[in-house]
């Protein structure tokens, strides 16, 4: 187990190294022109040699990175228009145009979407996985069939369109807005109920189908006409043994979710003016931050692959017969 | 390591068995411990009404084996399911009378057959890779059902599993108990499963095809292991199988099933040296010879009826091939009853055929290997 966490953890070094190289590569190496993006229409050639400089463009690429990894490791010192700014490790480099250093404004975002994204599964999961089994077991009745219908009802409807109805009808929900859990957690989860809900309702759509699906394939299983024969309750056959193995899959489902949703919930966080990790990464792209855009992909690769180690670790603790090595 | 004395004596009630069960017990002492008497199970489909067991009857006393045997779709399983009251009353209907240990487990609710299940009787199911529940361990199944019916702590439930499972020849049993069933053989697997069954010293025990899925030589050893712990909690056992090897070595009293009906029934010495029906003949000739010359099977023609539309008169008229021996079209017609057609008056049989020792002894016999 501890062997193949390790081999895990090496592998997933080596996925963000490359995912690291070959974005950079992408924005930084590739015949385009950074430095006169930024510098826009009337640029003058030194504003424009400023400006490469200080992303150290005018560097050989191969120094470009190491200089970059560095920076992740003992931090950097950036030199602009003879102003010198000391960016600590984990020095992910530094934004010009908001005149922070990346990792700063990533620590700052981080939380804001970690809150929506964890806040809004537990809603999801609790209201979608219940649905599911409910809809299960009355399969093929009335109750059933409005379940399934409504649940694809709303996966037709557009996310934004969910976003704004909560946001016009529910207007009795507490004004939104991020305060950090560790000065309020009351304000925190006040601010954040409106995106949960939207999140929450949206997901729990498709949650309800898995949990379903899953539910009735269980449910046929031969071990659950065991557990009937052993004479106990209808309930415990259902969320005992039922739930216990119709977990599994909707376990795998959601990790990935999780990941891809952590990278940035960016509707919600625009419609809700929360400033997360999407809507930073958004504003990166459109003004060619490229410092943040890189910190993003760099992050958002980390979080997908932790993601799915977790997936794979939390399997094993599922399913006894998976066992790791 | 001290033996924890819970372990019923054969032929002594442990002390934890409730006062209900312990009144059934003794009212049915010596005589008939199940009786299915006319049973009807139905269930309605878009396509029409299912009739998967029909006027189906039978008897069974507490210390005998019953072998029901039968092709798929004879309606063996879905009887033996109604006697542990399994079939979801939504989609099934049911009428005639069962009663286990004296009461009636037709039209009982929900609830009070939930009670009895598991308790009064218990069932061992045919593949135990599937019928044990993967994410639990061997130790948490049999505790589960120890404590569905008994008011005792985890730990006292833990030593009745741990005996039940040295009980049943798995050797070092309070450190397995902690296994998960993929760490079991199948032989282990369905020991494990007959653990679980008895765990709660059911009167009666139904056995759906328990040997079909193992390995040869585990059969033998289970089959082996179901007759010792017989024995041992003088329990009646109703025995599924369409394998009639496995009838004789086993077997106190055959039925055979076709269609959803019993076409004959009786002491297995007698069914299996002069059955009297042609079906039962049938299923002899498909057995395959182990020794002597390498001869043909025979197997029965045609396929089992559609229990959406039985054929009119003797269900099995289409694929008899004694059909024409039977004057007029009585076969096509009419129903023959199942009643004695020989001294004896305890087995009975469902043919119109004259003489169906005869033609046994002329037309099959030879045939056999």
């Amino acid at each position: 187990m501890l062997i193949y966490i390790l081999r895990r953890i090496a592998s997933a070094v080596s996925v963000v190294i490359v995912t690291l190289v070959a974005s950079f590569g992408l924005f930084f190496v590739a015949p385009t022109d950074p430095a006169g993006t930024i510098c826009g229409q009337r640029c003058t050639p030194e504003r424009h040699a400023d400006i490469s400089a200080s992303l150290n463009l005018d560097q050989p690429v191969a120094q470009q990175v190491g200089e970059y990894l560095k920076g992740l490791a003992v931090g950097r010192t950036y030199h602009s228009g003879g102003l010198t700014i000391e960016c600590d490790a984990p020095c992910l480099g530094y934004s010009y145009t908001l005149g922070q250093p990346v990792t700063k404004l990533i620590g700052q975002a981080l939380p804001v979407t970690v809150s929506i994204v964890l806040g809004g599964a537990v809603v999801y999961l609790i209201a979608g996985i219940l649905a599911g089994i409910i809809a299960a077991r009355r399969r093929g009745t009335y109750l059933d069939r409005l379940m399934v219908g409504t649940s694809l009802g709303i996966n037709a409807v557009p996310y934004f369109v969910v976003a704004l109805l909560v946001s016009l009808y529910a207007t009795f929900l507490p004004h939104a807005g991020y305060h950090p859990l560790l000065e309020n957690p009351f304000t925190w989860a006040a601010g954040l109920l409106a995106a949960w809900l939207t999140l929450g309702l949206a997901n729990s759509a498709s949650y309800t189908r898995y949990a379903r699906a899953s539910m009735i394939e269980t449910l046929g299983e031969d071990y659950i006409r065991t557990a009937r024969a052993k004479g106990i309750s209808e309930r415990r056959v259902v969320y005992r043994h039922g739930l216990r193995a119709a977990i599994t899959p909707i376990a795998t489902i959601f990790g990935l979710d999780l990941a891809f949703q952590l990278t940035g919930a960016i509707f919600t966080e625009a419609m809700f003016g929360l400033p997360g990790l999407g809507v930073l990464t958004l504003r990166a792209f459109n003004q060619y931050d490229l410092p943040v855009l890189m910190g993003g992909v760099l992050v958002g690769s980390v979080v997908l692959v932790v993601m799915n180690l977790l997936v794979d670790i939390l399997y094993t603790i599922l399913d006894p017969r998976v066992r790791l090595g | 390591m001290t033996e924890p004395q819970l372990l019923p004596t054969p032929g002594r009630r442990p002390e934890t068995v409730s006062r209900a069960r312990r009144v059934a017990g003794d009212r049915t002492e010596g005589q008939s411990y199940l009786e299915v008497k006319d049973l009807t199970v139905s269930f309605p489909t878009a396509d029409g009404l299912v009739g998967a067991v029909q006027g189906l009857s039978y008897s069974l006393p507490l210390g005998r084996t019953l072998a029901v045997v039968g092709e798929s779709g004879s309606g063996k399983s879905v009887s033996s399911m109604a006697i542990m009251g399994l079939h979801d009353p939504r989609s099934t209907r049911m009428t005639g009378s069962i009663t286990v240990g004296g009461e009636e487990i037709v039209g009982m609710t929900p609830t009070e057959l939930r009670k009895r299940r598991g308790a009064n009787a218990a069932m061992i199911f045919q593949d135990p890779q599937s019928s044990l529940h993967p994410y639990f361990t061997v130790g948490d199944q049999i505790i589960e059902a120890y404590r569905a019916h008994h008011r005792v702590s985890k730990r006292v439930a833990r030593d009745r599993a741990v005996d039940m499972l040295g009980r049943v020849g798995i050797p070092n049993p309070r450190r397995r108990l902690d296994d998960y069933p993929h760490q079991f053989s199948g032989g282990m697997r369905q020991r494990a499963m007959i653990a679980m069954a008895l765990v709660n010293d059911p009167k009666l025990l139904i056995a759906d095809e328990p040997t079909t899925a193992l390995d040869v030589t585990v059969q033998a050893q289970i089959l082996d292991l179901i007759m010792e712990l017989q024995q041992d909690f003088g329990s009646a056992v109703l025995f599924i199988t369409h394998d009639l090897g496995v009838v004789a070595e086993i077997a106190d009293d055959v039925l055979v099933m076709y269609g959803g009906r019993g076409v004959e029934y009786g002491r297995a010495e007698s069914i299996l040296g002069q059955p009297l029906h042609p079906y039962t003949w049938g299923l002899l000739e498909s057995i395959p010879a182990v020794s002597g010359e390498p001869a043909r099977l025979h197997p029965i023609p045609g396929t089992p009826p559609s229990l959406l539309a039985l054929p009119s008169g003797c269900s099995f008229h289409p694929r008899c091939e004694f059909a024409g021996r039977v004057p007029g079209a009585a076969c096509s017609v009419d129903l023959p009853d199942l009643v004695s057609r020989t001294e004896d008056t305890t087995r009975t049989s469902r043919c119109h055929l004259a003489d169906p020792a005869g033609i046994f002894a002329t037309d099959i016999l030879p045939r056999l290997p």
